[in-house]
């Protein structure tokens, strides 16, 4: 059978936060041939499965749940006229941005003005993580434990222990005791929380749930439910120390050891990556290396809160419009962004120097009244003093073309000071 | 309950769905017990998935002469029963000189045994066939081949219900009693009694403890475990042959080597370590340590994201650790006990030596019933050996016209579409695990390991087939996935 091909300016893949700001953006900046493709059966992403609430406090000033969020975002499609796939999966995606999308009924292919993409990411897993031990039911992601409690009304065990204390597993952490299981503690293989201190303590303090730092899981018993997990605190090399070593009964594990975005797409493609993020290396414009292809969201790095990722996404949601209509190319000239100490990784990785932008990053450690300093050689772009630095906090400083041009110089390094 | 047959298979592996299959060439009443909830959940679906050539046997052992033979039989049986088979070939790798006399003796041997193709090669040609793989000589065996273990497993006892073998899950055998004229009684600890005049023991892991059972004393087996990770399909394409190192005299076994799988994967493994605990199949953080290492070594480009699932699989040895090494297998018509085939030890290579070894066992089965040719027999199993994510975007398409189901993608790692989870769910052996669908829909066996899937086959076996939620288990009655509703089904929210 032959397959029929159909054009659009502009395709934004994925539907949850990003996706839904970038579609937007893209039709408010003049284009009129927007389509937002998602693979689940509505629109919304992870979003839908967040009951809790503290989105959108940055963009609309006022708490909301995570289906609230995405409600804010969705009711402005129709109006902007916006095409939606929903039950739709891209399988390939070209560098000529020419999509193989499967849908009920329909296998195609998309030939895209420009591509933006926004499929966010995927939770870390037991196997990713080599955690030792025999492999019974009842280990799960928190994100999946928090679809099956929250989407499909279904409860995964009684009592729990949570590995990692990234945001998702604090989240449920509360959403398990709220329901009536007893969660016995969280543990942290580093020395601080992987998630925002105002869920440390809205989920784990306020319940009386412990936070054990530098311990993890080193074995996982039971043949058939999960009948416990040894735990241990670990040393500076993150080694377990076998005499801390000792022994949880729990019928539950919960994972919240880390997000991976979900890059397959993108590689795909043949964009060029970075090893830091898991993300795309983009420009000031949100642009990949393939010309077109534009990255934003959780996709591009894992951001800490949906609010910071409608801001990302609508940037490059505007920026693939103007690449359909104004035909632009990527700059010639360019500045490199490099991390410098104390930075994990900066976001763009490289800059045109026409325009002011946000510098995002994270850094390496937790520190208080710190700066974050960008130089170009010996000279100072800009420093930003800042009381608390956390891993787990996204940092974003708005960079002047002004005194870029004034620095002047093809790099800049960011490091904290 | 009581059931009659005339023959018993007892263990669901591989071996045994092989047997069965065999045995429904004939018009001969038989059915299969399987302690779990579905075939091949021991050694047979938990290994690499290789089909050996053969070389490694000495002349004139039983394994030697299954394992060739096996070997041979198996293109023709994967295409009958829609079975991913690869024929990639090995290459035992020499380091050095002092390997040569190691290989050259191989070659004589595997010569000797019948294995097609044998060739001792040097460097340039044995990068011909692996790009970058380094060594002064190895010995080239082009009957070596990837296969799926799941599908050659299920195909056989899929293939052999079709044709009138009858299974029964979930039915562990508790006693074997033989009376005078009447034969055979096997009680299972579902009190259910299976009555019959042959009965096969092809227990694997608990052959020696049926064949004490059926009144044959003298065999242990010492569970020795190996342990292996998953890499990501991202290195598809990396290996383009099967690379073994030369053996090294007084090693315990062949050391840790790569393995692609046929369906896109890398495994590093398998260690070997004796255990107490025949199904323990706990992974060990010191073995999963030494792994990664030596992976890295034989495959520099594994980054640390590649590592997506470890496993372990038991094999049935017959030789206690002091002694190591292996024993050839024990397949017996006993003359002492009559109408009692007995299989004991088939550890590897038993997922090739299959098909040989059922041949084997129905004509012992000959001596005791006779055995006519069911002229109904159907040799070819319904269904593709392809995923859909395998075909191409035409294929794809006149499928997803056809069937809409086919255009939804519910495992996105592995792009695995709706019908197949459907068909899957749908098997005729009527296994209902989510370790069942895996191993036929692959469903769960991606980067994600099910993170995103398994949400979604749960929302589609509510809706479609009105699981609740204690219907989900894993492997068996004792590993549900959840404890129930979060709310009463029905009530306001």
């Amino acid at each position: 059978m032959s397959i029929k091909t159909i054009h659009r300016d502009v395709v934004v893949i994925g539907g949850g936060p990003a996706g839904l700001a970038a579609a937007i953006a893209a039709s408010e900046a003049g284009c009129k041939d927007v389509l937002l493709i998602e693979r689940d059966r509505i629109l919304g992403g992870i979003l839908n499965q967040c009951i809790h609430d503290g989105f959108g406090l940055h963009e609309f000033k006022e708490a909301l749940s995570g289906p609230e969020y995405a409600a804010r975002f969705i009711n402005r499609l129709p109006g902007l006229g916006i095409e939606v796939m929903t039950g739709t999966i891209v399988l390939s995606l070209s560098p000529e941005r020419i999509l193989e999308v499967s849908t009920r009924g329909a296998i195609q292919y998309i030939q895209a003005g420009a591509v933006v993409l926004a499929m966010g990411c995927r939770e870390r897993t037991r196997g990713a993580i080599s955690i030792p031990g025999q492999r019974p039911s009842g280990v799960y992601t928190a994100g999946a434990a928090q679809n099956f409690i929250n989407m499909e009304n279904i409860m995964v065990g009684k009592n729990v222990c949570i590995l990692g204390s990234g945001d998702i597993g604090l989240i449920m952490a509360r959403r398990m005791t709220l329901e009536g299981a007893h969660v016995e503690a969280v543990f942290e293989i580093l020395p601080y929380s992987s998630g925002l201190p105002r869920n440390i303590q809205q989920c784990l303090n306020d319940y009386n749930i412990p936070l054990f730092l530098n311990t993890t899981v080193t074995e996982i018993r039971g043949n058939g439910r999960l009948e416990g997990v040894k735990v241990a605190q670990v040393g500076k090399d993150r080694a377990p120390i076998p005499e801390t070593e000792r022994y949880i009964p729990c019928d539950t594990l919960l994972l919240s050891v880390g997000l991976i975005p979900e890059n397959e797409l993108t590689r795909d493609a043949g964009v060029a990556m970075d090893p830091i993020t898991g993300g795309a290396l983009v420009d000031d414009t949100f642009m990949t290396s393939v010309p077109g292809i534009f990255s934003c969201g959780n996709v591009l790095h894992v951001h800490d809160l949906a609010d910071w990722v409608s801001v990302e996404a609508r940037d490059a949601g505007r920026f693939a419009a103007a690449y359909v209509h104004e035909k632009r190319e990527a700059s010639r000239q360019r500045i490199t962004i490099k991390e410098g100490d104390g930075v994990r990784y900066v976001l763009p990785q490289s800059v045109s120097g026409e325009r002011d932008f946000i510098l995002s990053l994270r850094v390496t450690a937790p520190w208080r009244n710190r700066a974050v300093v960008v130089r170009s050689g010996d000279k100072k772009v800009r420093r930003k003093k800042i009381v608390r630095l956390h891993p787990a906090e996204m940092i974003r400083i708005n960079i002047g073309k002004d005194a870029l041009a004034a620095a002047g110089g093809s790099s800049l390094e960011v490091s904290v000071e | 309950m009581n059931h009659k047959y005339e023959v018993l298979i007892i263990g669901g592996g591989v071996v045994g769905c092989a047997i069965a299959r065999e045995l429904s060439k004939y018009r001969v009443s038989a059915a299969l017990l399987e302690k779990e909830m579905d075939v091949g959940m021991g050694a047979s679906c938990r290994n690499s998935g290789v089909l050996h050539a053969g070389f490694k046997y000495a002349p004139g052992s039983l394994r030697a002469r299954v394992a060739v033979k096996g070997n041979a039989l198996m293109d023709d049986l994967c295409r009958d029963l829609k079975v991913k088979i690869k024929r990639i070939g090995k290459l035992t790798v020499g380091l050095d000189e002092e390997d040569e006399p190691t290989l050259r003796h191989l070659k004589e041997q595997g010569d000797t045994n019948g294995v097609p193709g044998l060739r001792v090669i040097g460097r340039e040609e044995m990068q011909k066939i692996q790009p970058g793989v380094e060594g002064y000589i190895a010995l080239h065996s082009p009957s070596s081949s990837i296969i799926s273990p799941y599908s050659l497993t299920i195909g056989l006892a899929e293939n052999a219900l079709a044709n009138g073998v009858n299974f029964h899950l979930g039915q562990r055998v508790e006693s074997i009693s033989q009376q005078p004229e009447k034969g055979w009684h096997v009680r299972t600890a579902a009190g259910e009694i299976f009555e019959a005049q042959v009965i096969i023991n092809a227990a694997g892991l608990y052959s020696a403890d049926v064949s004490r059972m059926a009144g044959v004393d003298g065999y242990t087996i010492y569970p020795c475990r190996g342990e292996y990770y998953v890499l990501d399909k991202r290195l598809n394409g990396t290996l383009t042959a099967l690379i073994y190192p030369a053996p090294k005299k007084n090693a315990p076994g062949w050391g840790t080597h790569l393995t692609p799988t046929v369906d896109g994967n890398i495994l590093i493994g398998p260690t070997a370590q004796y255990i107490k605990e025949p199904e323990n199949h706990a992974c060990t953080p010191d073995i999963l340590r030494r792994l990664r290492i030596e992976g890295q070594k034989l495959l520099p480009a594994i980054q640390v994201s590649d590592y997506i699932r470890n496993f372990a699989g038991i094999r049935a040895k017959q030789t206690p650790p002091e002694v190591g090494g292996n024993k050839d297998f024990v397949i017996e018509d006993r003359k002492d006990v009559k109408g009692f085939i007995n299989l004991v030890g088939l550890e590897s290579p038993g997922l090739t030596a299959s098909p040989a070894i059922a041949q084997m066992v129905v004509e012992m089965v000959g001596n005791h019933l006779s055995l006519v040719p069911d002229p109904s027999f159907n040799p070819v199993r319904p269904g593709s050996s392809d995923f859909f994510s395998e075909l191409s975007a035409e294929e794809k398409a006149d499928l997803v016209a056809k069937d809409p189901n086919y255009g939804e993608i519910i495992c996105r790692c592995e792009k695995i579409t709706k019908k197949e989870i459907l068909d899957a769910i749908n098997n005729p052996l009527g296994a209902r695990t989510i370790v069942s669908l895996k191993y036929r829909a692959r469903a769960s066996m991606g980067r994600c390991q099910g993170g995103f899937c398994i949400p979604r086959i749960v929302r589609l076996l509510r809706d479609e087939f009105g699981w609740r939620p204690e219907d989900f288990l894993k492997r068996g009655v004792d590993s549900p996935l959840f404890v129930g509703n979060v709310r009463p089904e029905g009530g306001q929210a």
